[in-house]
């Protein structure tokens, strides 16, 4: 076979890339310019599509607003509050779904519903469970002698509520994805680290934690990028409100505030940008230090 | 520390792995666990581990019983067939893994560990990953990070089997060198005679769970206590020729042979013999034992090997290169009488008993 590419090779691999290229420009990459292009639209017409002025005025604009500055706090509350504890609670439960028990296949399935079920449906049964009065949450906590929390309606408990299902939402995929990883370590390293006088967790911090690294940290980017985008399940779960007194307002929903609420298109535009370099800053900090802790084969 | 197995039974579901085997290693010896796949030695080895527990019957290291210890605390050393290195950790930090668990001083650790890099020949290659290691080196950093801790029996899992040839003929002679070296007590299990008759002080052999024969490699060779034994030992393996009691014995020409005539005479029951290729030589009309068309003739480096027709089987014979003998023409073999080995056919039992080992004795 010949490696160099020539004009004809060349040719006919652009044509397989086409057609997945064009999806991908019109509703990716068009989209991703066209709203940086927007953030700069300080004064313009909408309904012809004319720009009179360019400008920083929107990011000037979206910093001044403490709206603005309540989203970016709540969606790294938001963050902060769901990836570790996802992950934590993922990679107990798939270890234990990895080990040797009585129907583990049901487990399995039961574990993967949540990521496979409509967020809709999803809230509606959590706003069931957070119900002040009939709610299964605070019939629970009553057994603890706790009072009944109004879940959905405090705005200082609206942003855990979130949490909660959030976490509770994102286990079937993560557990899904740590169970491949778990999976792919050889039983060699355990049986060899067992002769080697490891106990059962030193078998764990030496060779789960370090072979299933690579998974992590896939899972943990994944997970990063997913919690800055929320945006459903607070719609869902607050009837299409941002929580009470905007104590579940997310840069997201900010973005969904401005654009189709009140039509600041540039504002919306320009809020997007500011979570498209605060992700991608977050992304690259990872990479870093995935570089330094994370071991490949 | 001599080690003694005492009644081991282990079963998997309905299946026996190993059954009732009762043998004692002792201390300081080479000892191989020979068989075909399936026969039970690499489950016994994961039992002196401790990576398995027997369904019944007791290990003993030495006095102590240790048929219920964990293999964490068994302080033993062990190289697996893949290796099992740690993939992240480098060939330092690999060998050192066994005394961190101990708990031993870094400093110690990293002394220790390096020793165990010079005895291995391995000292440049402490900073590397297991993966940029070849299959001897990462056979001699298992070799090391198994022996570390300064274990009291070492076990090793077809240790070979992952090498080529030659390099095999190496790390044999390797494993040998630093078992001695270190007097220690090692087990090693493969299914290759010829690893385990060149290495070993001694070969328990094993079939469908059970021992066979346990006895030092030449005496298992000359002396094989059953048909098995004999099959499974010598390449190229030995003729089995089966005489009927009673019968005129067509096969066999028996004029100058009068203790087999006796045997086979004093025997009530039919006699399977067994003659070693290389035992048999080409001989005259008058004193052979066998006689056939030779069918096929090759020659390999020193040994020229034919095969001889006789009835429906044929007989293989490895020849001096320098006689003259082609295919086609009638060929006469003969054998010295005590290299003649003599089975029940129906068991399978060797028949003349000889020095050297038997069942479970030695």
């Amino acid at each position: 076979m010949d490696l160099n590419p020539t004009k004809k090779s060349t040719l006919k691999g652009y044509l397989y890339l086409l057609p997945a290229l064009l999806i991908l420009i019109t509703f990716n990459i068009y989209p991703i310019i066209k709203s940086f292009v927007m953030s700069l639209y300080t004064d313009f017409d909408f309904f012809t599509g004319e720009v009179f002025a360019y400008g920083f005025g929107n990011f000037v604009e979206i910093f001044q607003d403490p709206n603005f500055r309540i989203a970016i706090v709540n969606t790294v509350i938001f963050v902060i509050g769901v990836v570790p504890l996802s992950i934590v609670l993922s990679l107990i439960i798939s270890l234990f779904l990895n080990s040797k028990i009585k129907f583990r296949g049901a487990f399995r399935t039961i574990y993967f519903l949540p990521y496979v079920t409509s967020v809709v449906a999803i809230s509606i049964v959590w706003s069931w469970i957070f119900h002040y009065d009939y709610g299964l949450l605070n019939y629970f906590l009553s057994w603890f002698g706790i009072d009944p929390i109004a879940w959905l309606r405090d705005p200082q408990y609206a942003m855990p509520a979130l949490i909660i299902v959030s976490v509770w939402k994102g286990l079937g995929f993560n557990i899904m994805i740590m169970l491949a990883g778990l999976q792919t370590i050889d039983e060699q390293y355990y049986l060899a680290a067992k002769v080697d006088g490891a106990s059962a967790w030193h078998r764990f911090k030496s060779v789960t934690l370090p072979l299933l690294s690579p998974t992590l940290f896939f899972v943990s980017i994944i997970s990063i990028i997913n919690g800055f985008k929320v945006f459903d399940e607070i719609f869902a779960l607050f009837d299409g409100r941002p929580g009470p007194g905007n104590s579940a307002l997310t840069v997201v929903y900010y973005i969904y505030q401005k654009f189709y609420e009140e039509w600041q298109f540039g504002l919306a535009s320009a809020a997007a940008f500011v979570l498209f370099i605060i992700i991608f800053l977050f992304t690259i900090i990872q990479l870093v230090l995935g570089k330094k802790f994370v071991h490949y084969n | 520390m001599d080690i003694h197995l005492r009644n081991i039974t282990m079963k998997f579901q309905d299946v026996y792995a190993v059954q009732n085997i009762n043998t004692t290693i002792k201390s300081g010896q080479l000892v191989s666990l020979l068989g075909p796949s399936g026969c039970g030695k690499s489950t016994t080895l994961m039992l002196l581990s401790g990576l398995y527990k027997p369904t019944s019957g007791d290990i003993y290291f030495g006095d102590k019983n240790v048929t219920n210890m964990e293999a964490e605390d068994r302080k033993i050393g062990m190289v697996f067939q893949s290796y099992a290195l740690y993939p992240h950790l480098s060939v330092l930090k690999n060998i050192m893994f066994p005394l961190r668990m101990e708990k031993v001083p870094k400093k110690e650790a990293k002394e220790r560990a390096q020793a165990m890099t010079k005895l291995m020949h391995i000292e440049h290659l402490q900073d590397r990953k297991p993966g940029q290691l070849s299959g001897g080196q990462q056979q001699r950093v298992a070799i090391a990070r198994a022996l570390v801790k300064e274990p009291k029996l070492l076990l090793l899992d077809e240790p070979l089997s992952n090498l080529d040839a030659r390099l095999r003929l190496e790390m044999r002679e390797e494993i040998r060198r630093i078992q001695q070296e270190i007097g220690i007590t090692a087990v090693f299990v493969t299914h290759d005679q010829e690893e385990a008759l060149s290495i070993s002080d001694h070969v328990l052999l094993m079939k469908d769970g059970v021992i066979q024969q346990h006895s030092k490699p030449q005496s298992m060779y000359r002396y094989p206590c059953n048909r098995f034994a004999a099959k499974f030992l010598g390449n190229p393996p030995i003729n089995l020729i089966e005489t009927k009691h009673g019968q005129t014995q067509e096969k066999l020409h028996l004029h100058t042979y009068n203790q087999t005539k006796q045997i086979l005479a004093a025997e009530q029951r039919d006699v399977t013999i067994g003659l070693r290729p290389e035992d048999l030589y080409v001989s005259s009309k008058e004193n052979h034992l066998i006689s056939g068309q030779v069918i096929h003739m090759e020659t390999i480096g020193r040994d020229t090997m034919i095969r001889v027709q006789l009835q429906e089987e044929t007989v293989r014979a490895l020849i001096h290169p320098d006689a003259t003998i082609q295919v086609g023409q009638t060929c006469y073999l003969g054998i010295k009488e005590e290299n003649i080995h003599y089975f029940n056919t129906e068991t399978g039992i060797r028949l003349t008993s000889h020095e050297g080992g038997s069942g479970n004795g030695s």
